[in-house]
């Protein structure tokens, strides 16, 4: 789960992570209540959307007056704010966050990151502030500093060194503010179940203070539960309202923009039939896990999300069946075809625990566009077939 | 032979008496597993599914002798219940559960792997020996035995691999789930060299997915050491980047993690790559044929 920059820096705050003072406003009257309040002279006026780059698509701007955050506010709030993160559909700004202007010397990079290799988070830091941190570890590789941080001892005062001076940070308190701002963070990490937090840019100001500029955070959506403070914060306008309203029913769904709606168990089997659809010459529309626990009712939903999408011209089910029993699978396409009208070719692969059940249910149900398939391959090309009206 | 478990393998399950443990702890019976015992807290001395129940896995290891344990209980458990398995002389703990918190897995991992127990898991289907001994989720009636041994990430494509090698006449030795989650113990570096030592194993079926770089450091591994002919399948060739493909770990970021790039690698180290899963079968039957 990601949360926004606003939500970022009120964590931050919390754990005495220094950042600049800023107000989240809903309306441009909100935002100029803010910048009042925050005093200025300068502020910044920043569109809150779940996606990286928003500087470069224009929703990040400096205002010197308050007629000036006005006129910004007025901008980017209920703009489609297109960066290279969101794809080329944008996202519709709906929140702002108005900031105080900082006094900004230099700028570097720093996040905290699980390293799946090391299986213990790493902090990552670099002097090229504002970059992509993929482009600085192509392009020069000698400037990021990786510090290894076991869980099991914490942040010791060796980890701050190692960062400090891989900063190339000289100054006695320089040293100490950003090896108290890295432990801060890396603090919170831990105690919120972070998958990440990226500070990019992270500021040196004139007086030698480190202050966080940008905040993004994701969290481990398995730990939730004990985070109920973080697990308020999510916004589902900034997620997928098909994803959202599958995962209410235990399927994982990810709408993709091919022609061939998929129903699989297991995430692997999920990916490898959208392989085998796209090997054959069809294209998935979606990547769908019915998980374990799959019944009638949740795949009659699988139904009908599929076919919200305009695009799907087919649809495969592929089952086989460990956990799932094939003939729950099986009565649940025959619910399906009751609530919803399903208007394009199924094609049914159903193997593994309960398939011959699965196989009489469907015979004595009579549905006029089933295709019966009796193994992946086969079902595969018999999709792509009927995709493409053969 | 076989790796890791055979029939002779003591087993005992935490979570035993809860819905999941029961279901599948009776299933693993049913199919020949020896099943010792099993840890749920509170319920030390009574008996179930014919075992006995134990309150913690030190008192049931000292009870039974097992060396295996597998876990269901639940997500929020889990960690706690590895270290405790750990601690209490296990020799390898299987995960089934799903949605552990990663950062609780990191720290099981790091307390395992100091004790000396291998973890297999979280979020996977287990492990199986053909015929003899089924620890885990896995539908059991597809697993003849044979010459084959496979790891896989995914649970589905273990059942679809094996029901495939199975068709085309050939069988398995042992089929080993690794699971999809971000930290996961034993995996294809450390179960290739098994296999490899295996006398009955002939060939070797590994089924990847996007996110992470095992299948990378695997091939570099096969390229050096692996003798036996591999088959390997990666999925999610047709994943968005930066999206989560139901495993947590199954997720490509910036241009790593790439199926295009695991299969590369593979085919670099002689490995016999398929771009679909339902080419497995065929290949192992040509591979093994030669």
């Amino acid at each position: 789960m990601n949360v926004h920059e606003y939500q970022a820096k009120q964590i931050f705050a919390k754990y005495g992570v220094p950042t600049p003072k800023g107000i989240m406003a809903l309306s441009v009257a909100e935002a100029v209540t803010a910048a009042e309040t925050l005093g200025g002279p300068i502020w910044v006026v920043k569109a809150q959307i779940h996606a990286g780059g928003r500087g470069l698509g224009g929703g990040v701007k400096l205002a010197k007056s308050l007629e000036e955050v006005e006129q910004l506010a007025n901008e980017i709030l209920g703009m489609t704010l297109v960066t290279h993160q969101t794809g080329p559909e944008g996202k519709l700004v709906q929140k702002l966050y108005i900031e105080d202007g900082a006094d900004i010397k230099d700028e570097f990079y720093l996040s905290v990151v699980l390293d799946r290799k090391r299986e213990m988070p790493i902090i990552m830091a670099s002097t090229e502030g504002g970059m992509e941190i993929e482009t600085v570890a192509e392009e020069s590789p000698e400037k990021i500093v990786v510090v290894p941080v076991d869980p099991a001892i914490g942040f010791q005062g060796f980890h701050g060194r190692e960062l400090a001076f891989g900063l190339g940070i000289t100054d006695k308190d320089e040293q100490k503010n950003i090896i108290s701002f890295a432990e801060k963070l890396f603090k919170l990490y831990m105690e919120n179940d972070a998958e990440m937090i990226e500070i990019n840019p992270l500021v040196r100001t004139g007086s030698g203070e480190f202050l966080a500029l940008d905040g993004k955070m994701g969290f481990d959506n398995s730990a939730l539960k004990r985070n109920p403070d973080i697990a308020r914060m999510r916004d589902l306008s900034e997620e997928d309202p098909d994803e959202v309203e599958a995962a209410k029913y235990g399927l994982s769904y990810v709408a993709l923009d091919g022609e061939i709606g998929c129903m699989v168990n297991g995430a692997g089997l999920a990916m490898g039939t959208m392989d085998t659809i796209n090997h054959m010459g069809g294209t998935p529309a979606n990547f769908l896990d019915v998980g374990g626990s799959a019944n009638a009712e949740t795949v009659a939903k699988g139904f009908e999300i599929i076919l919200k999408n305009p695009n799907v011209k087919a649809i495969f089910v592929n089952i086989f069946g460990g956990i799932v029993r094939c003939d729950r699978i099986a009565n649940g396409i025959i619910e399906a075809t009751k609530i919803t009208d399903v208007n394009v070719p199924v094609v049914v692969r159903l193997d593994g625990t309960n398939a011959p059940e699965a196989a009489e249910i469907l015979k004595g149900a009579n549905i006029s566009n089933l295709i019966v398939a009796s193994n992946l391959g086969d079902g595969a090309a018999k999709a792509v077939a009927a995709a493409k009206g053969e | 032979m076989s790796i890791l478990v055979n029939k002779d393998t003591k087993v005992i399950v935490q979570g035993f008496t809860g819905k999941e443990g029961s279901f599948h702890a009776e299933q693993c019976i049913a199919y020949g597993t020896n099943i010792v015992g099993g840890v749920t807290p509170n319920k030390g001395g009574q008996e179930h599914l014919g075992k006995p129940v134990f309150d913690t896995v030190a008192q049931a290891v000292k009870a039974t002798g097992a060396t295996v344990s597998m876990i269901f209980v639940p997500p929020a458990f889990v960690g706690d219940a590895v270290m405790e398995a750990a601690e209490a002389g296990i020799e390898l703990a299987v995960i089934i559960t799903e949605g552990a918190p990663v950062r609780d897995m990191q720290m099981a991992k790091a307390h395992a792997t100091k004790h000396g127990m291998k973890t297999l898991g979280p979020n996977c289907p287990g492990i199986i020996t053909a015929e003899e001994c089924k620890i885990g989720i896995m539908p059991g009636m597809i697993f003849k035995k044979g010459n084959v041994g496979l790891i896989s990430k995914s649970g589905t494509l273990t059942y679809e691999g094996t029901n495939q090698v199975v068709q085309e006449g050939f069988g398995i030795t042992t089929a080993v789930g690794i699971g999809g989650d971000p930290i996961i113990g034993l995996s294809y570096n450390q179960l290739l060299p098994m296999f490899e030592a295996d006398p009955e194993t002939e060939c070797i079926v590994m089924i990847g997915e996007i996110g992470g770089d095992l299948e990378i450091q695997a091939a570099k591994l096969i390229k050096e050491k692996v003798t036996k002919p591999v088959v390997a399948f990666i999925a999610g060739q047709t994943a968005p980047k930066g999206k989560t493909m139901g495993h947590a770990g199954a997720i490509v970021s910036g241009s790593a993690g790439t199926a295009a790039e695991k299969m590369a690698a593979l085919k670099a180290a002689g490995v016999k790559v398929v771009v679909s899963p339902a080419e497995i079968g065929k290949a192992v039957a040509e591979v093994l044929k030669k």
